[in-house]
């Protein structure tokens, strides 16, 4: 046996894919590297995969789940392109990721897995593993990981079925022995999971991570053993959160900022169910979840309860909105604050419920009948989520209107480091009711901003009512045609004087030149690390990334004019791209992909330099 | 502005009369039952602001614009979610919603039956004039089979709903029926709704003068109605006619014709907070011309919680152990300080 110990490749960020059947806890060991990865200080990104079934048959492609994550220490945008370390827990994972794993990268194989009805399922009419030009291909590390792990539970209670289901954890033990990842996290997890309820399954799996890191120890094939220095970062205090989790705790913020109750109803669709589920857990905040009965019920139920003075909020995904539409005219003409939560994945229809696009930008801009604009924003990672979501809680409140907040799968599943916010430090949000001693006249408008002032009931003498009926200023139903056409502008000025209150558009990079990139939501990782990449190659880039999707920023139009082509990468068939070609008269480039997969920095730099060429 | 007078028992009808125009049809049998509501409002001791009216649409849907309350006209069937988001939102407020038979059982069915599970403690009146008013005329969901209407020329094909056994069949607490020929019933009944606590559901027979005229006459109709028509009464035989009554002959309810001397002692005896739904399932199903068709509360069950208690008794109890602390939430259980 050789010790690897003194064999430390020292690297500047690693990708490693994990994949496995849907029910191998393919998710779970992912999301374990990647907390020991940010207990090791380094930078990363996640990027969870799975199929939208629960558990599709055993061993077949389709049931296929995967979870890539990328860390360094450097900043890290994105979760990597193609991994250098591939984890294929049966054939049918290595079939479906192969071709992602680059010539020389490392691939670690369940070779107990690797049988005759196995590689049937998977579609391999022979065992890969055993030609010689694949083995060529790959660092190839062969581990009988079922055999393994059931010897290293021999004095373990459990029952045989349940000791090999912990050999996720002996791969992960296995991985984190390469890339120099410390157990203690995991070790920690497995207390706080199971410590009380399940010692012996603690203990279990305990001993497989052990054991698996100690195989790593002992093993001569591992003499692949890096290490990543710390990331360089503002210190204070950090930890791991994901959009969806952000989000959650952006809304409990806002709605403390502006003192106000929170209300969230939903209904569960992929992927916005945690945000339900996470507020739903934090009742000692105050905040009321309503599962309803359906998606329209849940918009409902949020208008009702904006209706009544709380913050109301409701998340859905793409057909979510569809269902919603009718209710979201009728809060844009009402004037409610509502914010409504669209965190998109593959469409039309069902579409493919469980990956990532960005196509519901124009359903988020358009879908209402009538002249109906409303405030659209973007989040574009996953801790961004947690600004935009108070972001979202001001427009709503301060605009007195509906808001929509963009996400979509990547931001909301995937994970980063975050610097913890110092909750004294969140801005108030200036949100009063009506004041009693006033004459209150339900549209009157804030000169500023156009805002209407909310009464609700319970506040003695301001009785009133409002409907989805054209009304005049005095709230009264008014069919005139000038006064339709008045009130129709009116709701239109008043989200664009939103833009008022936008800070300067950020650009990454020189203030003109050659190529602008324009890009919105969780395109911001590949795009910023392909512009950095080609600015530091020489070339005359810049890129901007947008939060504010309506309206636009005001400095946008002036900005675009100083550079000489416009590029508008999108997960979806062009639909900023189109936008800004109405709005600025620009030829806009549209750069689409709709594979349900993130953009590759690769991908982007290819395009842009094709633009540059 | 806030002059408006709402200590207990000051309050008239006219505290609850708007000043817009009316604008239901002359006739419309929606009159008689604003004058019924906002001659109720203010005998129930809630202060004037604490009323929220909502609706969806169609013509009992503009109720609001008429009640001098806080009021919303929401969308087509959704009034429940609307109106189960205020009560959620703040229980102290008396919540009265307003419904037709298309609104409430046609493209708000789901969500009717959703509240009537839920309890919420609001009260529904749900207008039923068997007809699409303000569409001009098509049938509706309560319309009987073989209606000639604009859309269904040849006769209407479909078996219609009991407004009163969808709400048994989604386990409303509280079901009642009265008409808009009888101011006294209607107050009476909305009154009974106020006092119970949960979602009390009310099928209104509501006249539509102009699409389908006279369509409860033969139950409320004065010559016809002590024949034709069963009041309910609390611990009374079920008796109707000069000297009718229902019994039970097995499961099902017959007529008997009571001679001079006979006894009522076999005859149903009316008890709303019977708890099995078998005894209202029974009324709901009496209509004429087979039974005389009830009027009154069928059924009003005490002691199950309504939603909005159930939620904000979570609340408390979760914050009795403590409210939350935002930088506790934001920081989490596995944070790493970096130097």
């Amino acid at each position: 046996m050789t010790q690897a110990t003194d064999s430390f490749e020292e690297i500047e960020s690693a990708v490693v894919r994990f994949a496995g059947d849907s029910g191998d806890g393919m998710q779970t060991i992912g999301e374990r590297f990647t907390d020991s990865s940010a207990f090791a200080g380094n930078d990363i990104a996640t990027l969870p995969d799975f199929p939208a079934e629960i558990r599709a048959p055993a061993g077949t492609l389709a049931g296929v789940s995967g979870y890539q994550l990328q860390f360094g220490s450097r900043s890290i945008l994105t979760p990597g392109d193609e991994p250098d370390a591939l984890v294929a827990m049966n054939p049918a994972a290595l079939k479906s990721n192969i071709s992602d794993l680059p010539e020389g990268g490392m691939l670690v194989v369940n070779v107990d897995s690797f049988k005759k009805m196995n590689l049937k399922k998977a579609g391999y009419e022979s065992n890969p593993l055993e030609d010689e030009e694949f083995r060529k291909k790959y660092q190839l590390i062969e581990l009988d990981l079922t055999t393994l792990t059931k010897e290293a539970l021999s004095e373990s209670p459990l029952k045989p079925s349940d000791k090999a289901r912990c050999k996720n954890f002996f791969a992960l033990g296995f991985m984190c022995y390469v890339y120099g990842r410390p157990l203690d996290p995991t070790l920690k997890f497995f207390d706080q999971k199971w410590g009380k309820r399940l010692p012996e399954v603690a203990e279990a799996n305990s001993t497989a991570l052990k054991a698996g890191h100690n195989l790593g120890d002992t093993m001569e094939t591992a003499r692949n053993r890096y290490q990543l220095a710390k990331a360089v970062v503002q210190p204070g205090v950090y930890r791991k959160i994901s959009g969806n989790e952000a989000l959650v705790y952006g809304l409990v913020a806002g709605a403390q900022s502006a003192n106000r109750e929170l209300l969230y109803s939903g209904y569960p669709i992929t992927p916005a169910s945690p945000v339900l589920e996470g507020l739903s857990a934090l009742k000692k905040f105050g905040i009321k979840t309503v599962q309803a009965e359906d998606e329209i019920a849940a918009m409902g139920v949020a208008i009702g309860a904006s209706f009544a003075g709380d913050l109301s909020v409701v998340a859905t995904s793409g057909p979510g909105m569809c269902l919603k539409s009718e209710f979201i005219g009728l809060a844009s003409i009402t004037e409610l604050p509502v914010i409504i939560c669209n965190v998109q994945r593959g469409g039309p229809s069902t579409g493919l419920p469980t990956k990532t696009e960005q196509s519901d930008l124009l359903q988020s801009l358009f879908s209402r009948h009538g002249d109906c604009p409303l405030p659209v924003i973007a989040a574009h990672s996953p801790s961004d989520c947690f600004e935009c979501s108070i972001e979202a809680c001001r427009i709503a409140l301060t605009y007195c209107t509906p808001v929509i907040y963009l996400s979509d799968l990547y931001v909301a599943n995937g994970a980063e480091p975050w610097l913890v916010p110092n909750a004294a430090d969140i801005p108030t949000i200036d949100a009063k009711f009506a004041d009693p001693s006033e004459e209150y006249i339900s549209y009157k408008r804030n000169p500023n901003t156009l805002a209407r002032t909310q009464a609700i009931p319970g506040q003695p003498g301001l009785e009133h009512r409002i409907g989805g009926l054209e009304k005049s200023e005095d709230g009264g139903v008014n069919y005139d045609p000038e006064n339709h056409e008045q009130m129709t502008h009116l709701r239109a000025d008043k989200v664009e004087r939103i833009a008022d209150s936008i800070p300067p558009t950020q650009l990454h990079g020189e203030e003109q030149g050659d190529l602008l990139v324009i890009g919105w939501g969780g395109t911001y990782g590949a795009i910023t690390s392909a512009t950095q990449a080609m600015q530091a190659e020489g070339f005359s880039i810049s890129s901007l990334h947008l939060r504010h999707l309506n309206p636009l920023p005001k400095d946008l139009g002036d900005i675009i004019k100083r550079f000489k082509k416009v590029i508008v990468p999108e997960l979806n068939l062009g639909q900023l791209s189109l936008i800004l070609r109405a709005k600025y008269l620009v030829d806009a480039i549209p750069l689409t992909k709709v594979q349900g997969k993130p953009f590759k920095v690769s991908e982007l730099r290819d395009s842009f330099h094709k633009e540059l060429s | 502005m806030s002059t408006t007078n709402t200590e207990e028992g000051s309050l008239t009808k006219k505290d609850f009369v708007t000043e817009n125009d009316v604008r239901w049809c002359p006739g419309c049998g929606d009159y008689a039952i604003l004058n019924a509501v906002q001659r109720t409002l203010p005998e129930l001791g809630v202060p004037k602001e604490k009323f929220v009216v909502v609706s969806g649409i169609g013509c009992s849907s503009r109720f609001p614009y008429y009640m001098n309350t806080y009021g919303f006209h929401t969308i087509h069937g959704r009034a429940p979610t609307v109106a189960t988001g205020v009560k959620s939102a703040n229980p102290d407020l008396s919540v009265w919603m307003v419904t037709g038979d298309g609104d409430g059982l046609s493209i708000g069915g789901n969500h009717l039956m959703h509240l009537l599970r839920r309890n919420l403690d609001i009260n529904v009146l749900l207008f039923n004039n068997r007809i699409y008013g303000l569409t001009k005329g098509q049938y509706s969901p309560t319309s009987e089979v073989g209606k000639k209407t604009k859309s269904t020329p040849a006769g209407s094909l479909d078996y219609p709903i009991n407004p009163l056994l969808f709400a048994l069949g989604s386990e409303a607490t509280f079901i009642a029926r009265t008409s808009d020929t009888d101011q006294k019933h209607m107050v009476e009944t909305f009154k009974a709704a106020q006092a119970h606590k949960g979602t009390s559901f009310i099928e209104i027979f509501q006249n539509c003068v102009i699409f389908n005229n006279n369509a409860f006459d033969t139950v409320t109709g004065r010559e016809v109605r002590s024949e034709q028509a069963l009041m309910l009464e609390e611990g009374k035989p079920l008796r109707f006619g000069e000297n009718k009554g229902i019994r039970l002959n097995g499961f099902d309810p017959e007529i008997v014709e009571l001679q001079d001397g006979d006894d009522e002692s076999d005859l149903l005896v009316h008890h709303s907070k019977t708890n099995n739904p078998a005894y209202a399932s029974i009324l709901a199903q009496m209509a004429y011309p087979a039974f005389p068709t009830p009027f009154g509360i069928l059924r009003q069950i005490e002691g199950r919680e309504t939603y909005e208690d159930a939620l904000h008794s979570q609340i408390k109890a979760s914050q009795s152990k403590g409210e939350g602390n935002l930088q506790e939430l934001l920081t989490g259980k596995n944070s790493w300080v970096v130097e």
